[in-house]
């Protein structure tokens, strides 16, 4: 059974390019007829942990591995590590700056709605490390 | 609605014109052309009927089918529908009685005014949103093209489209009853004949998505009768008084006019085929904030920028604005203890229709975006079109699909046959 390995570089220098991981996924998952739902879940899931690695840790690397059970995203960064996991998995809970949040994020509803879009999430975090959230989300997974 | 219908096309390709030019197949937004064996090659699943390629195409080789004015001698008594997009087409035009009174004159019995029926639209939209029955945001479903590329792209989407006809179709529902009633004819004898800014709209009358049957008879281009119906508006002595509609009714043929009669605030209006694009995509994935209602055209500035106008759009723009000004806001409104007409709302719902998977299969499907995702990475992603395919990854997808052949990409052709390519080569494993 052939699993499609997708990687992307995120850059973190480049705010206007955050999501461009994200749509790319959303587009395969469509041509190979992912189910609707799923596809959304992982489009909205992952594209918010994009911005998150863009504002906050500088960028990094994203994984995709799909096979017809599962999607799983794998979103790494070498940034400043999350100090207290439970505060930001917290709706309305930010830390972004003032100029991001102009922008219109920032409003503290990224981890939330990972967590909400997908059928699990594990955040492994280490203060002046990184980050990695591993995200999975089923087919016939939680509807949203 | 059977097989055949469903892929109806008022886009088709002359394809003695065609030199094989790839300036369509980098515009549709649907990769639905391909250049094979020197000439372009429209996929029908995947057509929406937008025009891009007739607006684009520098040969005239992309044209649209439409109803010729012949057809008239069909039916014992004809009725032409002028879309609001028209009114923008002249230059000069004060007052919409000349536009009306001048279809009469070339030899229409009567007209009605899709502007007067846009507002019973807009009515019955108001109505509908008040009621809290539909899925926000609500998306419009005047334009057809916007409804055909929800159908075959944005699955999550189907079920936010409004469920009520376009102003078109209810208009020529009206115009057949009212005229049977009038002037006690059978509702068969009489020919409803719209008069269209766009392609897609042919389309919808031949092959309409949420009924079985329009109940308009034909579509003419407004490019076809522009020169008679001019010189039959220089000509009029008298001037019969015609007009039906107000500023909401004639706004619907700009980008935004739809909206703004909703009197509500958080809408969004956008224009053009890739920014409609960009819109779905952002709806889909939940980025766009809390919005009411979404108004789309496929076509630049709305329908005024439609394919099969005469005018530049936003020129026509400007005129109806003039135009509209000391008109009152509604001349058409829907009686107000009643619920909306059954005419009015959506036979056949809006069903997801998918064109784009690589199989039916998932496993399939996978193993083929593998072979892609593969073959892209070798390619020199230069999008450049020689091979027929729009850009390097729709080559890479057509060739695992196997509709071309690797040698068709100029790159890939050189590499095999002759030198080396420094840099192309290095990339190869």
């Amino acid at each position: 059974m052939s699993m499609i390995e997708l990687k992307y570089e995120v850059p973190g220098d480049d705010f206007t390019r955050a999501g461009e991981a994200s749509s790319d996924v959303k587009r395969q998952l469509k041509k190979i007829g992912y189910s609707p739902d799923a596809t959304r879940k992982v489009a909205i899931a992952m594209y918010e942990g994009e911005i998150n690695m863009v504002i906050h840790a500088g960028g990094g690397e994203a994984y995709v591995n799909i096979d017809p059970d599962k999607v799983e995203i794998i979103l790494a960064d070498h940034g400043p590590g999350i100090p207290d996991k439970e505060k930001a998995m917290q709706e309305g809970w930010s830390t972004a700056p003032d100029n991001v949040r102009s922008l219109g994020f920032g409003a503290g509803m990224g981890l939330p709605n990972m967590k909400k879009y997908t059928d699990s999430i594990e955040i492994d975090t280490e203060v002046g490390v990184g980050t990695t959230v591993t995200m999975i989300v089923y087919p016939d997974g939680k509807k949203v | 609605m059977d097989e055949l219908s469903k892929f109806y096309h008022s886009v088709t390709l002359d394809s003695d014109k065609c030199v094989g030019c790839t300036n369509c197949i980098k515009r549709c937004p649907t990769e639905a052309i391909r250049v094979r064996d020197g000439k372009a090659v429209i996929t029908s699943e995947r057509c929406i009927d937008c025009g891009e390629c007739i607006r684009v195409c520098p040969q005239h080789a992309k044209r649209a089918k439409f109803t010729h004015l012949i057809e008239l001698n069909e039916f014992k008594y004809t009725i032409a529908m002028p879309a609001p997009s028209l009114y923008g087409q002249f230059n000069n035009l004060d007052d919409i009685d000349y536009v009306l009174n001048g279809l009469k004159a070339m030899g229409f019995d009567s007209v009605y005014e899709v502007a007067g029926a846009a507002e019973l639209v807009s009515e019955a939209t108001r109505r509908l949103m008040d009621s809290g029955k539909l899925l926000r945001p609500v998306i419009s479903s005047a334009c057809p093209a916007i409804v055909r590329l929800i159908r075959v792209r944005f699955p999550d989407l189907v079920d936010h489209v409004l469920p009520l006809y376009s102003p078109m179709e209810v208009a020529a529902r009206l115009a057949k009853k009212e005229a049977s009633e009038r002037e006690n004819i059978p509702v068969e004898d009489i020919g409803v004949f719209f008069i269209t800014p766009c392609p897609a709209k042919v389309t919808d009358v031949e092959a309409p998505i949420n009924c079985e049957k329009s109940a308009v008879d034909g579509a003419i281009a407004i490019s076809e009768i522009f020169p008679l119906l001019s010189s039959k508006m220089d000509k009029l002595t008298t001037l019969e008084p015609l007009a039906q509609s107000g500023i909401i009714g004639v706004s619907w043929a700009t980008s935004g006019g739809e909206s703004t009669a909703l009197l509500k605030e958080k809408y969004l209006a956008a224009d053009g085929i890739e920014n409609c694009i960009r819109v779905l995509e952002e709806t889909e994935d939940e980025r766009i904030g809390k919005l009411d209602f979404i108004e789309l055209n496929a076509c630049p500035g709305g329908c005024v920028g439609g394919a099969l106008c005469v005018e530049n759009p936003y020129v026509a723009k400007a005129r109806i604005q003039s135009l509209r000004k000391y008109m009152p806001v509604s001349k058409n409104h829907l009686d107000r203890d009643e619920e909306i007409p059954e005419d009015m709302k959506w036979q056949d719902e809006l069903e997801f229709s998918n064109a784009f998977t690589l199989s039916d299969d998932i496993a399939e499907s996978m193993r083929m975006m593998v072979e892609i995702n593969k073959v892209v990475q070798k390619l020199p992603g230069l999008d450049c079109g020689a091979c027929g395919s729009p850009t390097c990854k729709a080559f890479a997808e057509d060739l695992v699909e196997g509709y071309c052949l690797r040698t068709d990409c100029p790159f890939e052709a050189r590499v095999d046959h002759t030198v080396q390519i420094p840099g192309l080569d290095d990339k190869k494993d």
